[in-house]
């Protein structure tokens, strides 16, 4: 029997190692079909109708929209609280997840369940929540409605839990020893986080980034009540898209669609080439 | 660099770890400290480590006072059971780690990494990861990063404990001419009283968080301190109120002096054969014999024999009636 002949009558049970190149069997050949059908309905297709859409316009279409003054500062202020709010997660998610891992205290439990409640509540719960505490009526006297500080705290909000999540379990799967290792060959808490423990943590944390990205730059809920929608000032991505097909303009919705996935999966890519490169310097 | 460990103890919640240790362990030697897990011997090579600090006593490495200083200060070398390899990091970047971190030139980096892998016999796989090598492989890279700092001592935590037998007396050999080689001061931990046995210069037998007895090989097996020693350094059957041990009890069936019995079972396990025997006050004796002995007795099952201890082998006594009914149960 050669390693290539893979017979179709092969029992189910019998599991050897999958190798490239190889002849599916029928059961992996329905499962990898039925994957496709399904990734194809729910994301490829509606993905391509809207590429579709945006270029319906053509390229000059395209390209008023994007240059359009209001449009580009909507895409302006998006991408870039997006990269800031990212940025910070990745040192407070980390930070978060570490104290969550390595030490005890009162009230960890609880604190294990509450980091989850940005997940759980409804967005635009949320953006009452915000409006609530930050807005005109603030019982802190902290009023940061039609601001950009508004956008930011609200996307800083709803993507709290993804670095923590994302980095929570590969931190406690950490063996200690090898931090040991590492302190009796002379390396200080800091060297040894620095070298040990981050590069080990990085795709995690690069995960969590890249979540918390794509979040933040599709956020609609949370931000809308407190942001106020300001044309130039505070409307985000996602408000400009509403307005444009409020407006009887798909076209223009689409193709501010289209960039911001330009954008999320540029920003994806690149997250994952650094952390690569984090991970081989060590 | 020898190390001196004075009135050491260790608790860890309720639990008596170590309790009042002092060993002095002879610089350039290799030494095993040997005992049942849970007897505080990987505690004990922590302390010595700085990875865990003693509650009381003191340590000194080369003469110098090591009792509060933290690992990193330490300039000791580890290699733990379970390789602690750094697994993003290519093999020679985990043998380079120390040198790196001392911030030595890339010249002399790669100079001694490349002696200490030829000295492991890795020289091939450098440019591996830790997952792309075999247990034994990463066990030898670890031993690599632990020397490459060129540590006062080398401490070894079980350090063959997780690999296949075959792999483990492979390694066992290896590190004994290795330590010829080196010649560093090396202290290993481990529960398997053959593999100190035969490795170790010298063996501190550890129990209960206390030494039980310090001796080399030779001392240990013949001259047993107690019963304990007697009975963790190798197999033991009681005659009377004497432990012994079986091969050194010899069988006749001529009707002099020893104590009479009758074979109850004969088993052979390969070139040894294992006769159990009765004793008139029906208790259960087991005696170990070679292939040729046993056929010049001529003896069989529901044979009378006697049984007598060949002079000048170590016995010791059963200590309280308790331990003799534990042993009973023990042999039944």
């Amino acid at each position: 029997m050669t390693s290539t002949a893979v017979t179709p009558d092969r029992p189910a049970g019998d599991r050897r190692p999958v190798r490239a190149g190889l002849p599916l069997t029928r059961l992996s050949g329905l499962g990898l079909g039925v994957a496709m059908v399904w990734f194809s309905l729910l994301v490829l297709i509606p993905l391509a109708a809207v590429v579709v859409t945006a270029s319906e316009g053509g390229w000059d279409g395209f390209w008023q929209t994007a240059t359009n003054e209001q449009t580009a500062a909507t895409l302006r202020l998006t991408v870039g609280t997006a990269l800031l709010v990212t940025l910070v997660n990745i040192v407070m998610g980390t930070l978060i997840a570490w104290v969550l891992v390595r030490d005890n205290f009162v009230g960890k439990r609880a604190l294990e369940v509450l980091i989850d409640v940005p997940f759980a509540l409804p967005t635009i719960v949320a953006g009452l929540v915000l409006l609530s505490l930050y807005g005109p009526d603030s019982p802190l006297g902290v009023n940061v409605a039609n601001t950009r500080v508004a956008v930011f705290l609200a996307f800083l909000f709803v993507t709290l839990p993804f670095i923590v999540r994302t980095v929570q379990p590969v931190l406690a799967e950490l063996d200690p020893e090898v931090e040991e290792a590492a302190a009796s060959l002379g390396a200080s808490r800091f060297v040894t986080f620095r070298r040990i423990i981050l590069p080990s943590l990085t795709p995690a944390i690069a995960a969590g980034a890249a979540l918390s990205f794509a979040r933040a730059v599709g956020e609609y809920g949370s931000l809308v009540l407190l942001s106020g929608n300001l044309p130039m000032r505070t409307e985000v991505a996602s408000v400009r898209i509403l307005s444009s097909i409020e407006n009887d303009n798909p076209d223009s919705a689409a193709a501010v669609a289209v960039m911001l996935l330009a954008v999320s999966l540029t920003v994806i890519v690149v997250l994952d080439v650094i952390q690569r490169r984090v991970v081989r310097r060590g | 660099m020898s190390i001196e460990i004075s009135n050491v103890g260790k608790r860890f919640a309720d639990f008596v770890a170590l309790d009042d240790v002092s060993v002095s362990i002879p610089a350039g030697r290799l030494t095993a400290l040997l005992g049942p897990s849970g007897g505080g011997k990987s505690t004990l090579l922590r302390i010595i480590a700085g990875l865990e600090r003693a509650d009381t006593g003191r340590v000194e490495i080369d003469g110098v006072d090591a009792t509060t200083l933290p690992p990193q200060k330490r300039n000791v070398g580890f290699v733990f059971q379970h390789y602690a390899a750094f697994k993003h990091l290519s093999v020679r970047r985990n043998v380079a780690f120390g040198l790196e971190i001392r911030k030595r030139s890339k010249e002399e980096i790669r100079r001694r990494v490349d002696e200490l892998l030829a000295l492991v016999h890795l020289g091939q796989f450098g440019d591996r990861l830790p997952t792309q090598l075999s247990g034994g492989q990463r066990q030898r890279m670890a031993l690599a990063r632990a020397l490459a700092v060129e540590p006062a001592v080398l401490l070894l935590d079980e350090p063959f404990g997780a690999l296949d037998a075959k792999v483990r007396k492979e390694l066992r050999d290896w590190l004994r001419r290795l330590h010829d080689e080196v010649h560093v001061t090396t202290v290993f931990v481990t529960h398997d009283q053959e593999e100190a046995l035969e490795v170790a210069d010298e063996i501190v037998v550890i129990n209960e968080g206390r030494v039980e007895q310090i001796g080399s090989p030779d001392d240990l097996y013949d001259r047993p301190a107690n019963e304990f020693v007697m009975r963790f350094l190798g197999p033991v059957t009681q005659l009377g109120d004497q432990l012994v041990r079986p091969h050194d009890l010899q069988l006749s069936t001529d009707s002099g002096d020893g104590v009479p019995g009758r074979v109850a079972r004969v088993t052979r396990i390969g070139f040894e054969i294992r006769v159990e025997v009765t004793t008139a006050d029906g208790q259960p004796v087991t005696v170990t014999l070679t292939r040729n002995e046993f056929l010049a007795l001529g003896i069989g099952t529901g044979d009378d024999v006697r049984l007598r201890i060949a002079p000048n082998s170590p016995t010791t006594a059963v200590s309280t009636p308790a331990q003799r009914a534990d042993l009973a149960a023990a042999n039944s």
